[in-house]
């Protein structure tokens, strides 16, 4: 117990000068704090937001650690060949050399999202002279997730600066911001530095210095390879277990489908967005669908690659599932009122999938329409808040009359 | 097909607030309240379906060189075009005028929270935007004018709109005193303009187009001038012209 009666002792030392709140945050990140208030009837509740966001931290924990096999996995891979039909639990995929590879280069991204963001978040506390808040716990978790694997670390710290600042901060911070900060970061990446974010080089572990040597072999992603027309090298069992190149935490489908419904058995998230967001996946697919179907798109044509995609292999090809899981449930960011999620999550799976079939210019729109709906998502609030109080207006009107 | 596509790029890849910053002023001065945004929206888009029309009207059959020629074959050579922007105003002011008096008589309480910023539509940049726009790009008919001037109006409807129901709802947040009111309105339209970034560059790479972005680097950086204002092509030919450099 003898550091927390240090940290106690100097947070009783500096108690009302302008360090305290950093000493203060990083007692109570540690420890139960010693304060307690006397008298008077408390609300006690167990989900307070510390609870809410370790809750969304283990949830991401297996992906991360699945991330980590799949960054040595995939460098392997592309060097060596892809072994065939591989189980989950085969040993050409969880075996040493793939998570001590992985550990050196997915720790650091996680090391610099946390370090540079909580150092803002310290910063901010000290100049406002308010407690540290735990809204960047999350999102500095989810930030590595969906980089890709070999974005270099300064690149990282300027965008997590970017997306601190910008997109909580100035808001006033934790549970004011509009937008989800981890895809305004990610989005401040895939805007400012898009070569180091799109094409067939970036998802696999030094695959750009292997450009042009004689045993290079495309780590192109899945929808990389169905934009082009080209055929698609994995099996849909890969696809679903994880073992394609991606961003660090987003390829197994598995482990996200486990996520979620840990999220939605303790309540953490919404299952209304995440059900909304892959029905709105599934319609414009099968729109999609219908419209090759019909014969309207000729197999020349650049869209038809995509078009043609059985409307359900939407779900386990790109990031859809984590968007819907991990991002647009976002509580700060997404619609609050229950009908409102159902709206917003439905339009986020519909506009994912147009972006990612329709728009050249994005190989994948996921984050770009949760974003899009984040901006749209207190409009859509209000009309369902206005739209009940119409209702019980004319009620009462009904009921007088 | 062609209404459709115009209908929808108009209003989302090619936003008049978010893709060109165009009628700022009001946007962000009557952005407080979600009602009041609602009329001011609803007149604009008023607005720029009866001018985009006229002007083009206008357009076609004075303005444009040889434009006179249906008058008799001696007036083929005269070109009009440097009038085209008084012209155009003189059009959007009378329309304006007429909004004006149409809200004060069926919406008195509209007309008086709109205050000023009813009579400033006549110099709101997103009409006159509309109307040039409209010119520039060669709108080929009038109902693809019409179409264009409503879906616009709509793309920044639905922009006022939206920022006004996050400022209702930033209104208790604890925001940087400096920052307060049109500082953080700024930050929020910069950050909704990335989420409308999603639209970017649909459309703008048909199947049409797919040659000329795939064969040589050249292409890919004249398509790039060719769209300034349309930021998105930005990472699609990075990512082609660095693919080309490694071929």
């Amino acid at each position: 117990m003898g550091l927390k009666e240090n940290l106690h002792k100097l947070k009783m030392k500096y108690e009302g000068k302008k360090m305290a709140p950093a000493f203060n945050a990083l007692h109570t990140f540690l420890y139960l704090p010693n304060m307690i208030t006397k008298g008077g009837t408390h609300i006690k509740a167990a989900d307070d937001l510390k609870r809410t966001m370790n809750t969304v931290i283990l949830a991401l924990v297996p992906c991360l650690i699945f991330g980590m096999f799949n960054a040595g996995f995939q460098h392997y891979a592309a060097i060596n060949g892809m072994p065939e039909d591989m189980s989950f639990f085969s040993t050409a995929f969880w075996n040493m050399d793939n998570f001590l590879l992985g550990l050196v280069t997915v720790l650091p991204l996680v090391i610099v999202s946390y370090g540079v963001g909580l150092a803002i978040e310290f910063l901010f506390a000290v100049i406002k002279g308010h407690e540290v808040e735990e809204g960047y716990l999350v999102t500095g978790m989810l930030v590595p997730l969906i980089v890709p694997i070999d974005i270099p670390l300064w690149m990282l710290a300027v965008a997590v600066a970017f997306g601190v600042v910008i997109g909580k901060e100035v808001f006033g911070g934790t549970g004011m911001n509009i937008l989800n900060p981890a895809l305004t970061i990610r989005a401040f990446l895939f805007f400012a530095y898009p070569t180091w974010m799109s094409g067939d080089k970036v998802w696999v572990h030094e695959a750009v210095e292997r450009a042009g040597t004689p045993d290079a072999i495309s780590g192109e992603t899945i929808l990389g390879s169905y934009a082009q027309n080209s055929d698609v090298m994995y099996s849909l069992q890969d696809m679903f277990f994880g073992f394609i190149p991606g961003s660090v935490g987003e390829t197994s489908k598995l482990l996200i489908v486990i996520g979620a419904l840990f999220l939605i058995f303790t309540k953490v998230g919404s299952w209304r967005i995440i059900l909304s967001t892959l029905i709105g996946a599934l319609v414009m697919g099968l729109i999609f669908n219908g419209v090759v179907d019909a014969g309207w798109i000729q197999e020349g044509s650049k869209f038809y690659g995509l078009m043609s995609v059985p409307f359900w292999q939407h779900l386990i090809i790109g990031s859809i599932l984590f968007g819907a899981v991990y991002m647009a449930t976002d509580p700060v960011s997404a619609a609050q009122t229950n009908k409102g999620k159902w709206i917003y999550g439905f339009l986020i799976g519909f506009i994912s999938i147009l972006i990612r079939v329709f728009n050249p210019a994005y190989p994948e729109g996921v984050f770009l329409a949760i974003l899009l709906m984040n901006v749209f998502a207190p409009t859509i609030d209000h009309y369902v808040i206005q739209g009940n109080i119409n209702k019980r207006k004319k009620r009462l009107k009904v009921k007088t009359a | 097909m062609e209404h459709l596509e115009l209908f929808f790029k108009s209003i989302f890849v090619d936003n008049m607030v978010f893709a060109y910053f165009l009628g700022m002023c009001s946007y962000l001065a009557v952005s407080k309240k979600v009602s009041t945004a609602v009329g001011l929206g609803a007149a604009v888009i008023f607005v720029l379906t009866v001018t985009v029309p006229l002007n083009w009207l206008l357009d076609q059959y004075i303005l444009q060189e040889g434009a006179l020629t249906w008058l008799g074959p001696e007036y083929a050579d005269y070109d009009l075009s440097f009038l085209s922007f008084i012209l155009f105003i003189a059009t959007i002011a009378t329309m304006v005028q007429l909004v004006e008096i149409i809200v004060e008589k069926f919406s008195p309480s509209l007309y008086n929270s709109l205050g000023i910023f009813l009579p400033l539509i006549a110099v709101n940049c997103a009409i006159l935007g509309g109307s040039l726009f409209m010119q520039s790009r060669d709108i080929a008919s009038i109902d693809l004018a019409l179409n264009y001037g409503f879906s616009s109006g709509i793309g920044w409807f639905l922009a006022i709109v939206a920022i006004a129901a996050i400022r209702e709802k930033i209104r208790y947040s604890n925001v940087p005193a400096p920052l307060r009111g049109l500082g953080i309105t700024f930050i929020i339209t910069g950050l909704m303009a990335i989420g409308f970034m999603s639209f970017g560059g649909m459309l703008t790479g048909g199947d049409e187009e797919t040659t000329s972005l795939e064969p040589s680097q050249e292409n890919s950086v004249g398509m790039l001038e060719e769209e300034k204002g349309n930021t998105n092509p930005t990472a699609e030919t990075l990512v082609v012209s660095d693919l080309n450099n490694q071929e």
